[in-house]
């Protein structure tokens, strides 16, 4: 599953980096707790989250992981956009909730970071 | 033995407090190991260890200075900070376990598996550290750890 695919599925709107939603993750990560995603997520991962401040894309980049997705409605400042744009990580957001948006992309076959 | 050349020495100063910033020292470091031509997964766990350094210095911390040694088959780190230090450091490691103030949880830090994500990540973790002075990770991570 590509990002392009991602971004349909969950009716998301990008908000940067629309040159790399070709990328295929191998795994999807849903979390509000960035001390987590940086213990258990693998490299080439998608992270979908509510949290939207400039650590997330910092935690991204360390962790490689090549896309996020902002869940329920939330939109993350300039700033964040910019380092996220600098990193070349691309942003998604939707207006779905994170259980229903994890639901959606599971369903279509993305698999969890434990199971990979 | 070989003798053990140093490829690349990076040492930079983390502020306390300055969260603009954190991550900068991980991220260079990311670049240049990239640079190297270390491989990704060797990359990751030293790149994720040394953001979480970086980052208890930016969360806990009045200062500090970040060190790295990267040689041929290993990577060498020294995080010293001027700090509170930490009164009990097996507490400290306990999964779960945090001391990190409101704000910086609902940055979504905080969630007590900082020190543990080190151990796991590093080959070598030491950590010296003195209440009311600071503290200072040592760490060191190989390229093949069997050897």
């Amino acid at each position: 599953m590509t990002l392009r695919e991602i971004k349909e599925i969950l009716q998301a709107q990008v908000l940067a980096g629309e040159e790399f939603l070709d990328r295929q993750p191998s795994c999807a990560c849903g979390s509000d707790l960035l001390s987590d995603v940086l213990a258990f997520t693998k490299e080439n991962s998608v992270l979908l989250t509510g949290l939207t401040n400039p650590q997330v894309i910092r935690t991204a980049e360390m962790s490689d992981i090549i896309g996020i997705i902002f869940v329920r409605g939330k939109k993350p400042d300039n700033y964040t956009v910019e380092l996220a744009t600098i990193k070349k990580i691309p942003l998604l957001a939707t207006h779905l909730p994170m259980y229903e948006s994890c639901g959606k992309l599971y369903l279509q076959g993305l698999k969890g970071c434990s199971e990979v | 033995m070989e003798e053990d050349k140093v490829l690349v020495e990076i040492e930079r100063e983390i502020v306390g407090g300055d969260f603009q910033s954190a991550g900068d020292v991980s991220g260079e470091l990311k670049k240049v190991l990239q640079q190297v031509g270390f491989p990704p997964s060797f990359n990751r766990r030293v790149v994720i260890a040394a953001y979480e350094a970086e980052m208890n210095v930016v969360i806990h911390a009045y200062r500090g200075i970040f060190a790295t040694e990267i040689y041929e088959d290993r990577v060498h780190i020294e995080v010293d900070d001027q700090g509170p230090g930490i009164p009990d450091l097996e507490l400290a490691f306990q999964e779960g376990y945090s001391t990190a103030p409101p704000h910086i949880r609902e940055m979504g830090f905080g969630a007590g598996y900082g020190l543990s994500n080190m151990k796991k990540c590093s080959d070598h973790l030491e950590i010296d550290t003195r209440i009311g002075e600071g503290t200072k990770v040592v760490m060191d991570f190989f390229l093949n750890p069997e050897k």
